[in-house]
């Protein structure tokens, strides 16, 4: 496997019981590239990023993460990647700097490097006003953005981002999307799911997941030619629309 | 090191920013101590008595007299049907009932000898065998006195009886309250402790935040270790209110050092929280953790020896509370409270509850999964 790969997945499964929820599934992302992790509700999306991310033991198969082994370096792989759950994964009781300080510090950040990131942070965000307000009054939009921030406080080699901007105003939409292009220009690699399809064209390459199994898998012109269609959300639909598996 | 420093600093800041922690930290050992004490009174006080007469004989009435002046009884009805004094047990207004028979003072002369009949009233198993049994005490003090009148001026015809006189020591003057309010404040520490534990990680998980924490490289250790030191402090917190308000409440001041208290509740304390986290780990939401934790707790309380004496439990029971760590507590409380035992006296105690301490926590850690 070459260095330029941030992960290479090698026919990695995920079965639950008698359901196969990630069906030997191949595929590599390139260092610095922005890939969309696109599929129907229950597809196996989130089943495949916990693996990823060392939350989710895979059934079978094998994976290599920022360089190293999925099966036998669980905790390095954890120090070179960000995660950002469909869930809101800040504590709502705490403060954005607190949060900040929380998750910085658990990396190993130094006070001073928390000092540091948290006054950037709260610039960029346009947050400085806000320091102190708890997490759980803030509109949606701005926890995410704040999560995001949080989830790459450690400057990761990679980021999940498990639908980041689920819920949230075009606006707001647009503006995550900025963030995620300066994450990427600043050399992380950024792997998205998302069900908005107009996001799906802002990634480098994109794959459609179908009951388990990647049924698509290139830029997202490539795609749409291959397909035949005018927008992305046309060869999500022609693909998706042989899903057998119910919404789950 | 630093994680668990950042760890600890997001805990307490959580804690100590939720008002439904803090005013259960002061209302529950306030109410707690305040009333419970009260409840846990075993002594039985105003036992309704009906008295049926059928003899209303100068002897039936010293003896009804002898039954008024004592102010364990109250005397309800004075009747001469034995059917409408059970009816009065039937309705609750009677507890005890003691039918006089006709004839009584007449067999007593004659005979030297005459039956009282007690009907009681064992609904309430307490009041009925305490009742009861005073009552026994009662006519057999009258007929010590119609003894000694009768007697023949020698004495030669007196039975020899031994007189039994009780010391109680340590708590000479048998005061429920000063056995009591120890055990309760181990009650206390242990729910506090307990449920809060129990509720911590599992709260994690349903808020998702969990998640976040394991795809960070802390270990499981030091996780663990940040939820345990926090209610730690705050168990030591709870024994300190606890201890206060038994002292200003009731005059209760240790006879033995405090500081014996403190060094086996530190150790007590991370048995139950270890038992807490335990708890947390396997539940998937908050309801699961609390009905489990009741569950737990129901046990660990009515098998600690704080309302029954373990002594009298069938021996199987006996080999449960071994295993609670309920009972060593309330043990060491007692025992330190009331007789000042010392750091040596309770060192098996102290070994036992570290080593549950041990295993619990163990199982936490081991159970709690980053991966799953």
């Amino acid at each position: 496997m070459s260095n330029d790969l941030a992960i290479s997945a090698r026919q990695l499964t995920k079965r639950f019981g008698d359901f196969t929820a990630v069906d030997a599934i191949t595929f590599d992302v390139k260092r610095g590239e922005i890939f969309g992790f696109l599929g129907a509700n229950g597809a196996g999306k989130t089943t495949a990023m916990r693996m990823l991310c060392g939350l989710s033991f895979p059934t079978s198969g094998t994976a290599t993460i920022a360089g190293f082994d999925l099966a036998g370096e669980p905790e390095k792989i954890k120090r070179s990647i960000g995660y950002m759950s469909q869930k809101f994964s800040l504590y709502d009781d705490l403060s954005i700097v607190e949060n900040i300080r929380f998750y910085g510090g658990i990396y190993g950040l130094t006070d001073q490097e928390i000092k540091d990131k948290t006054s950037q942070l709260l610039e960029v965000l346009h947050l400085q006003d806000q320091a102190k307000t708890l997490t759980k009054a803030l509109p949606l939009g701005w926890k995410q953005k704040v999560a995001f921030s949080v989830a790459m406080v450690h400057q990761p080699k990679i980021v999940f981002l498990d639908e980041p901007t689920g819920g949230v105003d075009p606006v707001t939409r647009r503006e995550f999307w900025t963030m995620i292009y300066e994450a990427a220009h600043a050399g992380t690699t950024v792997f998205v799911t998302t069900h908005y399809m107009d996001e799906a064209e802002y990634c480098d390459r994109v794959s459609i997941m179908v009951d388990g199994r990647i049924e698509a898998l290139d830029t997202p012109l490539r795609l749409k030619q291959q397909f035949n269609s005018a927008s992305m959300e046309g060869v999500f639909i022609q693909l998706a629309r042989k899903a057998t598996r119910s919404d789950g | 090191m630093r994680a668990l420093r950042i760890l600890l600093e997001k805990e307490f800041r959580q804690i100590f920013r939720n008002p439904a922690i803090l005013r259960l930290m002061f209302m529950m050992p306030t109410v707690q101590l305040l009333f419970l004490p009260l409840a846990a009174d075993y002594e039985v006080k105003h036992v309704n008595v009906c008295v049926v007469d059928y003899d209303r004989s100068p002897y039936s009435h010293r003896l009804v007299n002898k039954i008024k002046a004592t102010d364990y009884f109250q005397l309800v009805d004075y009747t001469d049907s034995y059917d409408k004094a059970l009816r009065q047990l039937a309705r609750d207004e009677a507890d005890v009932v003691v039918q006089i028979s006709d004839g009584f003072e007449r067999s007593l002369v004659r005979e030297n000898e005459a039956t009282v009949f007690l009907a009681v009233n064992a609904v309430n198993g307490v009041k009925a065998n305490l009742g009861g049994a005073y009552m026994r005490a009662v006519i057999s003090d009258f007929n010590n006195e119609v003894r000694v009148e009768w007697a023949p001026p020698q004495g030669m015809n007196l039975q020899p009886v031994i007189g039994v006189e009780a010391i109680n020591w340590y708590n000479p003057l048998m005061n429920y309250k000063i056995f009591m309010v120890p055990g309760i404040v181990v009650i206390l520490v242990t729910m506090v402790g307990g449920f809060l534990s129990a509720l911590n990680i599992v709260k994690e998980k349903e808020v998702g935040t969990i998640e976040q924490i394991n795809v960070t490289p802390i270990h499981k250790y030091q996780f663990i270790l940040g939820k345990l030191i926090p209610f730690w402090v705050l168990g030591l917190i709870i024994l300190t209110i606890g201890l206060f308000i038994s002292w200003v409440a009731y005059g209760i001041v240790p006879v033995g050092s405090l500081l014996t208290i403190y060094v086996f509740a530190a150790a007590y304390l991370l048995a139950v929280l270890g038992m807490g986290l335990g708890v947390s780990t396997l539940a998937n939401n908050q309801q699961q953790a609390m009905l489990i934790s009741f569950f737990l707790m129901m046990i660990f309380i009515l098998l600690g020896g704080l309302y029954t004496s373990i002594d009298s439990m069938p021996r199987w029971a006996q080999v449960v509370t071994w295993f609670n760590p309920v009972t060593y507590f309330i043990e060491v409380m007692r025992m330190v409270v009331l007789k000042g035992s010392t750091l040596y006296d309770i060192r098996m105690h102290i070994g036992i509850v570290l080593l549950m301490a041990v295993v619990l926590n163990g199982f936490a850690v081991l159970n709690y999964r980053k991966r799953s």
